[in-house]
């Protein structure tokens, strides 16, 4: 038996990216209209834990912090195979950067009780940070491996993770209970099937406020937020061409020595 | 009034689309090129609970109902028509045996039509022509504890891939002489004839059913003798058409998507073409049919899950949707200029297979009919 936790956190849909705008004040997302789905690699973690209950037996719990109208997305996990889904919701936590976030997070999974291990996506598509994961570890005081491209159980209460690094990877065995982030290459999501969607109406999805966590004020929302956005610009992406010349074996020499140099070979 | 979709569908459509963005694109050049549909398809959308959308739960479907099956139906037909043209033949067969059929044969022919171990089919055409259902010529003799079949079936989507046939043969005379038979692909005499070779929606399988002293077990009778008219008609007015409108709605979302970035994308005077009121026009006017219809072919699922007659309805909502893909089509080749004709651009192909829309699940003269019958009988 497994109990299982995976932070999920809705995105805006990157379909609709060439809609999303700065605003130059608050240097934040405008988001109005564009609908959310569940952050892409979240969704990995998600059927990473799908698939060690279906070895382990056990619950797979989703844990959000998300304004209450994204529910509908929330759902669409519970529609995947998560047992139940908790949204942490509160006009307080306004304004949290990763620490406030991954505070309030590792405050809610306190709450839950007994768990063997916390799931969450390598980054998000919109924050891009990829700091929560390590955040919820050291507030939790339990070890944290990252870029995990693969998961499996090789003992009791012990996992076998692959995890990525440059030019390769590296395994890492480590007890439970632990968090783990999740890369794209770990698996393909299984399709949202209609025998689920209808199976997902019985389960429950609990809102939970900051009056629900034991939560130090200072800690949360803007004021326990030690990073805030000082700018945001758009990058201007330029292509920059260069027309090789000569004699064909020696461009392909040359061609060769730069994708070396570029790292790609 | 509540135009707005509900969790479940808003649901079951990002489901629907992310599954037919992922699994149809791959196919749809060899389907294009073959004109043969995609048979290993048919598991997966088993699995995803496709195929049984009106199969009542106890039959192994998950009964979401009409609306559900429009949405699902859309969302194939936006990527790749031929999918849910064959999808909705198989609907169907789902739908007459889960309507008229008794226990012994729901219990037999629903679970694998649900699960996608077997594809179904509804054949009522005869090459004497498929409105008049009253003329049909296959015939039906009930000798001892069988049926003799014999006659031929045409332009019958999925004749040569499914596995359970419906089809309509005639036991009497006139319109009270039909009757409704559940054919196996191996019962002895029955085949698949000629196999068709379309314009569009290819990849749909189209063909003939034919019948030489086909041997039919008595049990296999759907309904009751004489009740054949009814059982085709039920099942064109409450699937067929609402499932032909679906495909040509799909249809029409890719156009307008297809109009829109090309119109976007290409230059002209130093300008997008989006900035001539000459391509706005047609832009709206693709919009409007792609609105219209919309609301045309959800209605007639509201109507039916929640159990209000469509006939007129229907009807509408098929011969409206089925000319509005086709003339939307043609816009979206004119915005395209040259482009439009050229096959590396898809929406010479959405005409192809809008055309086909037209004369299937009924042609739009009779949906015409049954809308002036009602429209005549309104005021007398």
């Amino acid at each position: 038996m497994m109990r299982i936790i995976v932070c999920v956190k809705p995105v805006p849909d990157p379909k609709y990216w060439s809609r999303l705008g700065l605003d130059p004040k608050t240097k934040t997302l405008i988001r109005e209209g564009i609908p959310n789905v569940i952050n892409p690699l979240d969704r990995k973690a998600l059927e990473a834990a799908l698939q060690l209950r279906e070895k382990e037996n056990g619950e797979v719990i989703t844990l959000s912090m998300a304004p209450p109208h994204t529910t509908p997305v929330l759902r669409e996990a519970l529609a995947m195979g998560a047992d139940r889904a908790i949204l942490l919701s509160d006009a307080a936590f306004g304004g949290s950067d990763t620490l406030a976030t991954s505070y309030i997070m590792a405050a809610a999974i306190k709450k839950m009780g007994a768990y063997d291990l916390i799931l969450c996506g390598d980054q998000t598509l919109d924050g891009g940070t990829g700091q929560v994961s390590a955040q919820i570890a050291e507030f939790l005081d339990i070890p944290n491996v990252m870029h995990v491209s693969a998961i499996e159980t090789f003992q009791q209460g012990m996992f076998r993770v692959r995890s990525q690094i440059e030019h390769g990877y590296m395994v890492v065995e480590i007890k439970a209970p632990a968090v783990f982030s999740v890369v794209r290459e770990i698996n393909e999501p299984r399709y949202i099937t209609l025998m689920n969607i209808l199976e997902s109406e019985k389960k429950e999805t609990r809102i939970w406020s900051s009056r629900d966590l034991a939560l130090d004020e200072p800690w949360i929302g803007l004021q326990g937020s030690p990073s805030q956005m000082a700018d945001l610009l758009i990058p201007e992406t330029k292509r920059k061409g260069e027309i090789l010349q000569g004699d064909p074996a020696k461009m392909a020499e040359r061609l060769a020595d730069r994708l070396h140099r570029w790292g790609y070979c | 009034m509540d135009f707005k979709l509900t969790e479940r569908e808003q649901l079951l459509q990002r489901a629907m689309r992310e599954f037919a963005e992922k699994e149809l694109p791959p196919r749809m050049e060899a389907m294009e090129e073959t004109g043969e549909f995609p048979v290993e398809l048919l598991k997966k959308m088993g699995d995803v609970g496709i195929l049984g959308v009106i199969t009542p739960p106890e039959y192994g479907g998950t009964g979401m109902g009409n609306l559900a099956r429009i949405i699902i139906l859309e969302e194939m037909g936006r990527v790749c028509p031929a999918i849910p043209m064959a999808l909705q033949v198989h609907h169907m067969a789902t739908h007459a045996l889960s309507k008229f059929g008794n226990e012994e044969q729901k219990k037999k022919y629903l679970p694998p039509l649900a699960k996608g171990e077997t594809m179904g089919v509804v054949a009522v055409t005869d090459p004497s022509g498929g409105s008049d259902v009253a003329g049909i010529k296959t015939s039906a003799k009930l000798e001892g504890d069988q049926y003799i079949l014999n006659g031929r079936k045409c332009f019958i989507t999925n004749s040569h891939v499914s596995d359970h046939w419906v089809v309509i043969a005639r036991t009497g005379e006139g319109g009270r002489g039909l009757s409704a038979f559940i054919v196996e692909k191996n019962f002895p005499g029955g085949k698949p004839g000629r196999k068709e070779n379309k314009v569009g929606l290819r990849g749909a399988n189209t063909g003939e059913l034919v019948f030489q002293n086909c041997v039919v077990p008595k049990n296999n009778l759907l309904g009751h003798e004489g009740e054949g008219m009814n059982i085709a008609i039920q099942n064109i007015v409450e699937t067929g058409r609402p499932g032909m409108a679906s495909v040509a709605l799909g249809i029409l979302n890719a156009v307008l998507e297809q109009a829109v970035k090309f119109a976007n994308e290409r230059t002209l005077y130093g300008k997008s073409i989006s900035s001539l009121q000459a391509i706005q026009w047609h832009i709206a006017e693709i919009y409007a049919d792609l609105e219209i219809s919309r609301l045309l072919v959800y209605r007639i699922g509201w109507m039916r899950d929640n159990n209000i007659r469509c006939d007129t309805e229907s009807a509408l909502a098929k011969q409206f949707t089925c000319e509005a893909a086709v003339r939307s089509a043609r816009k979206a080749i004119e915005i395209h200029g040259s482009y439009g004709i050229m096959k590396e651009y898809p929406v010479q192909r959405l005409l192809r297979d809008a055309l086909v829309t037209i004369p299937a699940g009924g042609t739009g003269e009779i949906a015409k009919l049954v809308m002036a019958r009602h429209a005549l009988g309104m005021f007398k």
